[in-house]
Parts: structure tokens; sequence; C-alpha cells
């Protein structure tokens, strides 16, 4: 279970995780809800560059689809193919077995707290 | 991702039932209805293979009474509601005089002189507008319901045990193993009245309950009660789109609107030309739509990627021919399916036709409709 405190925030409803100079990336619990159920990812292939607040893969639900934002500049590390195989694990586990693309970044953006999205979502 | 929150606040009498089961709310007309559950996949495959039970309270209910109502309704819609019997339902179109679609409605006979006319939520005022609008001339009187009635809507193979153990329901006039499709009875439930009709919006058999709103969440408790062995679940407006797209069923709004004339739609043999007397929207109809008005075809594509209301339906130079007005991945079929309007002379060219899916072109096949037709 990923403790959702210590993961970072975008306005578009996604979470980072850092490590090191990885992050990982995934659409939150809020953002899979509204979706409803994933039927359907498209996500950039390893190794593509990627730049901050472009847009860079779909996430289709039965009655509507969700743009994936790239959150940082960098190139994508790896796009989970488990998620490819079986998008449910976007609704089931979004922040765990669901997150979508790890991206090799240069330089973070301001992000989210736990506790700002958490207003955010709130409002 | 793009934040959909609503801003709307109608609510049905059912609301806190609804918000208790965890569902999640849409808007929808201006109400804030059941959008799913949870999972709208799993209440899509339960109505399909075993029963969904949905709230559609959302929609309105006008009442058309006096003995001048048949002669009325003749003139009114697009149908010979005269000819109907009592207790019989009929699908029908709200005609405006230049042929196009206000509403779609069912309409069911209650007694000689007494109609029920449901229409969609968001056209509640514009058909109760037109029908007082048109009822200047005849003996009958137009009373808006809607606030007064709710609507449970109990889909799918298992409905009619459900419907029949359903703890309160008496008095059921028409016994509902005998009931046919598009027939109602009336019945009570803890002594109020209560209407079934045999109707339904998913292609599946089922049953539609229209109660007074004091008695709606007991009512809603006690067909959850009785469905609990026969794997009901409750069900929102998302699998309901889905279902009814799967049977090919029309959304006003999306293949409906004032803009379409009903043989564009298909719904051609929705309109009797044969009743005697005007109706309204009758010269127009007469005289056709505009040469070359599109036509509404499903399509099937290959892949996972849906065609959605508002995308391009183009031919291979790119050309755009038509519009799709509903579409999704088939939860039932496994592939994506769509509704639109085509150029009626590329149809008739079988020119091969793409749905341009948000800048990529995926090959699309012209089906008949429905997608998905259960086996009876």
């Amino acid at each position: 279970m990923t403790d959702q405190t210590s993961l970072q925030y975008t306005a578009e409803h996604e979470w980072i995780l850092v490590d090191g100079d990885t992050a990982t990336v995934g659409i939150t619990a809020y953002a899979a809800d509204k979706l409803g159920d994933v039927v359907y990812v498209e996500l950039p292939k390893a190794g593509s560059v990627v730049s901050g607040g472009t847009v860079v893969g779909e996430i289709e639900s039965t009655k509507s689809v969700g743009e994936l934002f790239a959150p940082v500049d960098g190139t994508i590390l790896e796009a989970n193919a488990a998620v490819d195989a079986d998008p449910s694990l976007v609704n089931s586990d979004p922040f765990g077995e669901g997150w979508l693309i790890k991206v090799t970044y240069t330089a973070l953006p301001t992000l989210l707290s736990f506790d700002e999205y958490s207003a955010l979502i709130a409002e | 991702m793009t934040d959909p929150r609503p801003d709307s606040d109608r609510t049905s009498p059912l609301h806190q039932i609804h918000v208790d089961g965890g569902a999640s709310f849409t808007d929808f007309a201006g109400w804030q209805m059941p959008v799913s559950y949870g999972s709208d996949l799993a209440e899509h495959h339960a109505v399909r293979t075993s029963a969904g039970i949905f709230d559609i309270s959302h929609m309105a209910e006008i009442l058309v009474d006096g003995p001048g109502a048949a002669d009325f309704l003749d003139y009114a819609l697009a149908g010979r509601l005269s000819a109907i019997a009592i207790a019989q339902a009929k699908y029908s179109l709200l005609l405006n005089p230049e042929g196009g679609i206000i509403d779609d409605l069912v309409v069911y006979r209650l007694t000689d002189d007494t109609f029920f006319v449901v229409a969609n939520a968001g056209n509640r005022f514009a058909v109760a507008t037109a029908l007082r609008a048109r009822a200047e001339n005849f003996d009958v009187r137009v009373s808006d319901l809607s606030d007064a009635y709710s609507l449970i809507a109990v889909q799918g193979p298992n409905s009619r045990e459900i419907a029949k153990a359903a703890a309160g329901i008496t008095e059921v006039s028409v016994p509902l193993d005998d009931l046919k499709y598009y027939w109602s009875t009336d019945a009570l439930f803890d002594d109020q009245p209560l209407l079934i009709g045999r109707t339904g919006y998913t292609g599946e058999d089922g049953f539609e309950f229209y109660i007074q709103t004091d008695a709606a969440a007991n009512l809603w408790a006690a067909l959850v009660a009785a469905g609990e062995p026969y794997g009901l679940v409750p069900a929102g407006l998302a699998s309901r789109d889905t279902l009814r797209l799967e049977a090919g069923m029309p959304l006003y709004g999306h293949e409906l609107g004032t803009d379409s004339f009903p043989v564009q739609a298909g719904l051609g043999r929705v309109v009797n030309l044969k009743k005697e007397g005007d109706f309204v929207g009758r010269a127009a109809i007469e005289a056709g739509p505009p040469h070359g008005s599109h036509l509404l075809v499903g399509l099937t594509t290959e892949g996972k990627r849906a065609g959605r209301a508002g995308y391009s339906v183009v031919t291979d130079d790119g050309s755009q021919v038509g519009m799709v007005t509903s579409g999704a991945l088939s939860p039932t079929l496994g592939f994506p399916i769509a509704m639109a309007y085509v150029d009626p002379f590329v149809l008739e060219a079988g020119t091969p036709l793409y749905i341009d899916v948000r800048g990529n072109r995926i090959a699309a096949s012209v089906v008949d409709l429905p997608f998905y037709k259960r086996d009876k």
C-alpha cells in the first residue's frame, strides 16, 4: 500500500513518486473514480522524450477519455505493461499496481503536497 | 485530466440511498443522478446476465386526460395513440412544425381518456409547454406530474422473478408472467397506486415502476431485497448509456434533436402518415428532409479505441462525411461501437469510412442496428 502522504500531486489529478532521478506517475483515485471503469490506456514508449505539461497518453473509460500529462521534463524509462494488459488496475489500485509511467527527469517543477491536493479535490 | 465536477443540485427522492450505497454522481439535465456504484462495467454485465435496478426519477411524467385526450394526442404526437388499447404503451415522438424532434416519449394509455406521457428530464418543460399549446382546441387537461412521481427500472433476464417477489406489491391486475412487452398493469405498493410497465432502455427484458415520490424509497428497498437472490445490483447512468447504445436505442441530444427528422434517425415507422387529420409536423414530414440529409448508422471499429460523440467520420482522403453521436467500447461485444450521422451518398456508394479518433484514423464498418440483441 503506497503512503499517499509521501506522494506529490498535480492539479491534473496525477501523483508523482520521486526516487532519485526517476519519477513514477499515475492518476489519483479521485481521477480514476471520476473516469469510471478504465478499459484502455495509451502510454508513451520507453525512450520518448517528454516535456512537462504536455499530453503523452490517454486513459479511456467506457464513458470518457482522460489525458495523461507528463508532469516533468524528461525521458520515459518505462510504461506499465501490466496496465496495458489489464487497464482495470487503474481503478483497483491507482496508487500502486495501476501506475502508468516512469520518467527519468531533468528538473522537478513545483508540485502539490498531499494536503494541498486533498484541499483541491475537497473544493 | 480535466475535472468534470458538476454544479447542479436537483436530487432524486432516492438520493440518500445512493449516497449510502457508495454511488458517484453526475449531472444529468440538472439532476444529480448516480453514474455508477463502483464499477459501471460490472453493472452493465449484471443487466445482461442477471439484473440491475436504476433510479430514473429524473424522467418527466405528464398526464393527459379528458374526453378529447386520444384525438389530442393524435394531433400533438407523431403516432396514432388513439389506436392503442388500455394498458398498452407506445414509443412516440413530439415533433415541431418543421418536422424536427422536440422529444421522444413513451405513452401509456391508462383509461379510454387518460394517457401518461413519459418524457426526457431535459425536455420536461419543452414537452409540457408544447402539449399545453397544442391542447387549445381539445377537451383535455395537461398536467405535469413530474415532481409527484418517481421512476424505478429493473432490467435484465431476472427482472420478472424479482418484480414478482417484491414484498408489498399487491393487486397486480395483469400477472407479470402474462404482461407483454410494451404493456402495463396497475397495482398497489403499500396501498399506494403503482404502474408497472414492461418497458425499458437496455435491450433486456425489464419493468419500470411509476410510484408516488414519498413511497419510492420503500419500493426501491423492496425490489433490492427481492433481487438479492437473483444477482440484482444497483446500476447507474454510465451503464444505462452503454446498454442502450448496444441496443441501438437513440438518446435525445445525441441521436435525436430538433435538427433531425425521424426518418434520418431510422424512426420513420414511428410517424403515422396514414392517420386521419392533421398532426403537428405532418406537412414537413410529408415533404421529407432536404436531399442528402445525413442518416443514422451503426459503426464498428477494430481495436479498443472508441469513436465518441462529436468525432468526425471521414473518407480516406480525409474529407468529413459524418459525425459520431454516441460511441463506446462495447462491454458485451468487446469491440468499439458507435452511432453516427453519415452522408447518404457515401453510404450508398459503399465508400470506406474511418472515424477520426483524436487524430488517428480508424477504419469503420457500417452495420445494422442494434449492435446487440438478446436471445428471446
